[in-house]
C-alpha cells in the first residue's frame, strides 16, 4: 500500500520533469508549400530553431533567459549582420549551438541546402548588411598569400593552418574550410577571431590568402615525413629516438661486450 | 661501465684517500705496465677539450662572428666529445681491468676493503697521476665556465637605462610593415595592427608595436594615461614581457556576454594581456604588464608617438624592476 503510494507520488513528480526535458539535439524542419518565398520559409525555420537565443525578431537576448525546456537563451543580435555571417555560421555547422556559453565548432550541418538558403535570406532581411563574398583564389598568388597568412593568420591558426589555441578558446584547423567560408571568416571575425576589413586585407590579398590556405591542405613536404605539420616538438621527439639508439650503440661499441 | 665510473672516481678522490691496503696482502689486480703513450693521448685530449670549451666562451662573447650559434654548438659539442674520448682511452688503455665473477655491492666489511683495494690498484698504472688530474680538472672547469657563461646575458642588474632606450619619442610617426604612415581613421576596431617607428631600425627590441582600437568608453587605462589613447587607439610594445616573443594573437569577442574579453596573447607561453587596462596581465607566466606607448593624432590625422613607453621593453631581465629613467 505504502509502496504504491510512493510510486504514485514519484510518477506525479516525474510528469513535469519529463515535460521540461531539454529538446533533443537536432533541428526542427518546417514543411512549407512549394512556392513559399525564401524569406517567409526562413522566418518559420528561425522561429522553430533560433528564437530561444536570438530573440523573436533576431534582435538578440543580452542577458540569460530561461527558455523552453530549461534551455538558456542568450545570443547576439542578428540585425545588420547580413547574409555573410549567417551563411558562415550555418554552412560550417557552427549554429545551432547546444549551449550559448560554449565555443561554436564545425559540425554536421542539419539543415538541407534549401533550408540554409531560406534562413540566410531571412537573416539578411533583418537589416542591411554585407552579402556572401565571392572570392577568386585562382587569381591569387601563392607566395603573397603565404606572406599575408604569416602576418595576419598564422599566429593563431599555425603556419600550415593546423589550428591552435588562444587562451580560453581554440583556433580551428582550416583543412575543411572552403574558399567562401575563409572569405566570410576573414571579413566577419567569428567568435574570438579579429575582423579584417578591406583596408587591412584587400580583396586581392584575400584571394592570395585563400589560395595559400587551399595549398596547406596538401602542402609540398620537401622534408619528406611531415609528422603532422606540428613543428619542432614531434621532430625533436623523432630526433631524440634516433639519437638515443645511436648513443646506446656507441656505448656498446666502447664497451667490452663486443671484444670478449 | 661501472668500472670506468669507479676508475674516474678514484682519479679524483684517490689523492685524498689513504689506501686501506696492507703491504703484506696480496694484490687482487695484477700490476700493469705503465703506458706513457696512452697517457700522452689522454693529456692531449683533455687539452683539446679545454681549448674547445674556451673557444665556445669566446664565440659566445663575440657577437660579430657569422653563424655564431652553429659555431657555439660545434665548439661545445667538440669539448664534450674530447672529454668522452679521453675517458674511453683511460678506460680501455690505462685502468687495469680485472674480470670478477661475483657481484659487487655486498655489505661485508672485508669485501668492502677488497673492493677499495681493487679500485686503488686499478689506478696503479698511472705514472703522472697529478698531471692527468690537473688536465681533467682543467677541461671540467673550462666546460663548466662555458655552460655558465650565458648567465652573464641575463640583462643589466644595476644600470637598467639600456632597457628604456627605444626609437620612440614624441613626434615619431607610426608606419606599417610596408612603410605606410598610419592614419587614425584607418585603424578599425575588432582587429589589430603591427606598427614600427618611421626611419628607425625595426630589429630593435623597442621598435615593434601592436595597435588596437576600442570605443573610448571601453578603456580603463591606469591613472595618468587618460591622454594616451586618442579616439580609443592604444599601442603596446609587441614584445612579450615574459620571454620576449612577438605578440601575434589577438582575441576579440563577437558577443561579449558569453565570450572572453579582448586580449593580446603571446603564442609562446600564452601570456594574456588586457589591452583595455594598460596591458595588465590576465593569464600566463608574464610578470608585468605590456609597456604602453602614449599616442597622439596630429593635425593631418596621422598617428604619432607622444613619448616613450610606460616601462622597460622586452623580456624580464633580473634588473627590470629596478626603476629606470622615463624620457
Amino acid at each position: 500500500m505504502r509502496a504504491a503510494l510512493v510510486l504514485v507520488v514519484l510518477g506525479l513528480a516525474c510528469v513535469p520533469v519529463a515535460a521540461a526535458d531539454p529538446p533533443s539535439p537536432g533541428v526542427t524542419h518546417v514543411k512549407v508549400p512549394a512556392g513559399t518565398p525564401a524569406v517567409a520559409w526562413g522566418a518559420q525555420l528561425f522561429g522553430a530553431n533560433c528564437v530561444t537565443c536570438h530573440g523573436p525578431n533576431g534582435e538578440g537576448i543580452l542577458a540569460p533567459v530561461r527558455g523552453v525546456g530549461d534551455q538558456t537563451g542568450l545570443g547576439p543580435s542578428l540585425v545588420g549582420v547580413g547574409a555573410r555571417a549567417a551563411d558562415f555560421y550555418l554552412r560550417t555547422g557552427y549554429m545551432p549551438l547546444d549551449d550559448p556559453y560554449s565555443q561554436p565548432h564545425r559540425s554536421r550541418v542539419l539543415f538541407s541546402q534549401g533550408e540554409l538558403a531560406a534562413l540566410v535570406a531571412y537573416v539578411a532581411s533583418l537589416g542591411p548588411g554585407p552579402g556572401v563574398p565571392s572570392p577568386h583564389p585562382e587569381r591569387g598568388n601563392l607566395a603573397d598569400g603565404q606572406e599575408s597568412f604569416t602576418e595576419h593568420c598564422a599566429g593563431c591558426h599555425q603556419i600550415v593552418a593546423e589550428g591552435g589555441y588562444v587562451t580560453n578558446a581554440v583556433a580551428p584547423p582550416l583543412n575543411k574550410a572552403s574558399p567562401v567560408e575563409i572569405a566570410e571568416a576573414v571579413r566577419t571575425g567569428p567568435y574570438l577571431m579579429p575582423r579584417f576589413s578591406e583596408k587591412q586585407i584587400t580583396d586581392a590579398e584575400l584571394d592570395s590568402v585563400i589560395r595559400y590556405v587551399i595549398y596547406t591542405k596538401h602542402p609540398d613536404d620537401r622534408g619528406g615525413w611531415a609528422l603532422g605539420h606540428l613543428g619542432p616538438v614531434p621532430e625533436g621527439l623523432v630526433t631524440w629516438f634516433i639519437g638515443i639508439v645511436l648513443l646506446v650503440a656507441t656505448c656498446m661499441v666502447i664497451g667490452r661486450r663486443f671484444h670478449a | 661501465m661501472t668500472r670506468w665510473v669507479i676508475a674516474l672516481l678514484v682519479l679524483v678522490l684517490g689523492r685524498f684517500r689513504r689506501r686501506p691496503r696492507l703491504d703484506s696482502e696480496a694484490r687482487i689486480v695484477p700490476a700493469g705496465t705503465p703506458d706513457r703513450r696512452a697517457e700522452n693521448v689522454v693529456l692531449l685530449l683533455f687539452a683539446c677539450a679545454t681549448l674547445c670549451a674556451a673557444a665556445s666562451l669566446f664565440v659566445y662573447a663575440w657577437d660579430a662572428i657569422p653563424n655564431q650559434t652553429q659555431f657555439l654548438g660545434l665548439a661545445l659539442g667538440l669539448a664534450f666529445a674530447f672529454v668522452s674520448a679521453a675517458c674511453i682511452v683511460i678506460g680501455r688503455r690505462l685502468v687495469v681491468t680485472e674480470e670478477l665473477e661475483e657481484d659487487y655491492g655486498t655489505t661485508h666489511p672485508e669485501e668492502e676493503e677488497a673492493l677499495d683495494q681493487l679500485v686503488a690498484e686499478g689506478g696503479d698504472r698511472f705514472t703522472r697521476k697529478r698531471l692527468l688530474i690537473v688536465a681533467g680538472a682543467g677541461a671540467g672547469t673550462a666546460i663548466g665556465a662555458a655552460l655558465l657563461a650565458p648567465v652573464a646575458s641575463l640583462g643589466p642588474v644595476f644600470d637598467v637605462s639600456s632597457l628604456y632606450r627605444t626609437p620612440w619619442r614624441r613626434g615619431v610617426r607610426l608606419v606599417d610593415e610596408a612603410g605606410r604612415v598610419f592614419l587614425a581613421d584607418d585603424v578599425e576596431e575588432e582587429t589589430f595592427y603591427t606598427a614600427y617607428p618611421e626611419h628607425a631600425d625595426r630589429e630593435q627590441m623597442g621598435a615593434p608595436l601592436v595597435v588596437v582600437r576600442f570605443k573610448p568608453a571601453e578603456l580603463q587605462l591606469p591613472e595618468g594615461r587618460a591622454m594616451w589613447a586618442p579616439d580609443g587607439i592604444v599601442a603596446y610594445s609587441k614584445i612579450c614581457t615574459h620571454a620576449g616573443c612577438a605578440i601575434t594573437l589577438y582575441r576579440k569577442p563577437t558577443f561579449a556576454p558569453v565570450e572572453p574579453k579582448p586580449a593580446l596573447i603571446c603564442p609562446c607561453h600564452y601570456s594574456t594581456f588586457d589591452a583595455t587596462k594598460g596591458g595588465e596581465v590576465l593569464f600566463g607566466p608574464a610578470g608585468r604588464p605590456l609597456p604602453q606607448l602614449p599616442l597622439a593624432i596630429d593635425g593631418s590625422g596621422e598617428l604619432r608617438a607622444a613619448g616613450n613607453f610606460s616601462g622597460a621593453v622586452g623580456p624580464s631581465w633580473w634588473g627590470v624592476r629596478n626603476h629606470g629613467p622615463r624620457s
